[in-house]
């Protein structure tokens, strides 16, 4: 990540913005995932911008809701933006956000090229998050959500999600 | 407001619109449910990128309307998307087929719109192109897969491709507002593309063991708003809750 890429938001909000969840993935807060752009609190009003994981992604419009009802507790209002660019990247999510979505269940994004791999079925690289097995196998490149695909293990058979690489 | 940029964006939004329509449709009538999630994904993103574009045109129009105003109220002639992506989904060949001539014109389209003037329609082309990469792998995956299969699966998506191939060539017709746009920096020139437009697709078919249509006969109206049959019955189910009941909300 560099550093133009840093999101701006002020040290006294983060308490109330880790309050918020992904509706998908509930281990994850909006910081991990990285979709907080800014936050900026002026007059009582909190500005955030906020951008979309994927363009139709349904759980922008909850954590919209979320956000505003958040900071409603603390009598502040909110103004949420959609803004499109720079573009989300799952290299934004933060380490702490990936250990949790591990522990959860999905298996985390790999790299660019090494996604690539596992997406076409050319290399096992996808970890199976209940076992640790690599002998795992693309069932869908789409999943349960536009940001995952379903794999299944071979070692333990369980199904899983796996986290598409986006950049 | 600007009439041009205005009705270019339409343009450009009006194919995702009624191609995740027709995916949309699918929902739960997909032939299994691998192909049934990746349908209405595919279409979640579409419908996605149609409100990215919409919500800039509201906001340019500078009135009252809306992005559901402009995606429901229009009448059939103010639609202005390509022919294509109206077909019906026939069959899965036909979906697949489809799927697969729009992707590879819209991934082309996108990579030349993200160097717009314009730093809207450059902030949703960028995004668009991640998403539609992957709709062009799976469609793409599957004319192989079809191409290359049984008999009847090969039979079936040659089929597909040969009905479905007279309405690629409106794909690179440009319209008025297109033609101002490209003018000023901000629309992309989609004449330039057709070359690697057919070259990239008839790679893909003789991969496919399919062979690359050679008629020259090619129909075209949709970006002009004359529509083939298949798009009063398609916008009847699009606009009925609006029109049923309008101004509902969820």
């Amino acid at each position: 990540m560099t550093i133009a890429l840093q999101p701006n938001i002020q040290e006294h909000l983060l308490a109330t913005l880790a309050l918020v969840s992904d509706p998908e993935i509930p281990v994850l807060t909006v910081l991990d995932l990285g979709v907080i752009r800014e936050a900026i609190e002026e007059n009582g009003v909190v500005r955030i911008k906020l951008t979309p994981t994927y363009s139709g992604c349904p759980a922008m419009d909850v954590i919209g809701d979320d956000l505003t009802a958040a900071f409603a507790k603390e009598g502040k209002k909110v103004e949420v933006e959609l803004i499109l660019s720079p573009a989300w990247s799952t290299d934004w999510i933060s380490e702490d956000g990936l250990v949790k979505m591990e522990e959860y269940g999905i298996a985390r994004p790999l790299s660019e090229t090494a996604d690539k791999e596992a997406l076409l079925g050319n290399k096992k690289l996808v970890k199976c998050p209940q076992c640790g097995s690599t002998q795992t196998h693309m069932v869908s490149q789409f999943g349960s959500t536009a940001c995952k695909a379903l794999f299944q293990c071979d070692d333990c058979q369980e199904p899983f999600d796996y986290f598409k690489c986006l950049k | 407001m600007n009439e041009d940029l205005y009705n270019y964006i339409l343009g450009i939004a009006d194919n995702s619109l009624i191609l995740g329509q027709r995916l949309g449709e699918l929902c739960g009538h997909g032939p299994s449910l691998e192909t049934d999630i990746a349908g209405t994904n595919i279409s979640l993103d579409l419908i996605g990128q149609t409100r990215s574009y919409f919500q800039y045109a509201a906001k340019l129009a500078g009135d009252d309307r809306t992005e559901d105003d402009i995606a429901f109220l229009r009448l059939e002639k103010q639609y202005t998307n390509v022919l294509l992506v109206e077909q019906p989904n026939t069959h899965f060949g036909y979906v697949m087929a489809r799927q697969y001539l729009f992707d590879v014109f819209h991934l082309l389209f996108l990579k030349e719109l993200q160097g717009s003037k314009d730093e809207t329609l450059a902030a949703i082309a960028k995004k668009g192109i991640k998403e539609v990469s992957y709709h062009k792998r799976f469609s793409g995956d599957w004319i192989k897969r079809l191409g290359d299969g049984t008999e009847e699966s090969h039979a079936k998506i040659q089929e597909a491709i040969d009905d479905l191939w007279t309405y690629t060539d409106e794909l690179f017709d440009s319209t008025a507002a297109d033609a101002v746009m490209t003018a000023q920096g901000i629309g992309v020139d989609v004449s330039k593309l057709k070359d690697t437009y057919y070259k990239e697709v008839s790679d893909l078919l003789e991969e496919a063991t399919l062979a690359t249509p050679e008629s020259k006969y090619f129909t075209r109206g949709g970006k002009k708003g004359t529509h083939s049959e298949h798009m009063g019955y398609l916008l009847s189910d699009l606009q009925y809750m609006q029109r049923t009941y309008p101004n509902m909300n969820w």
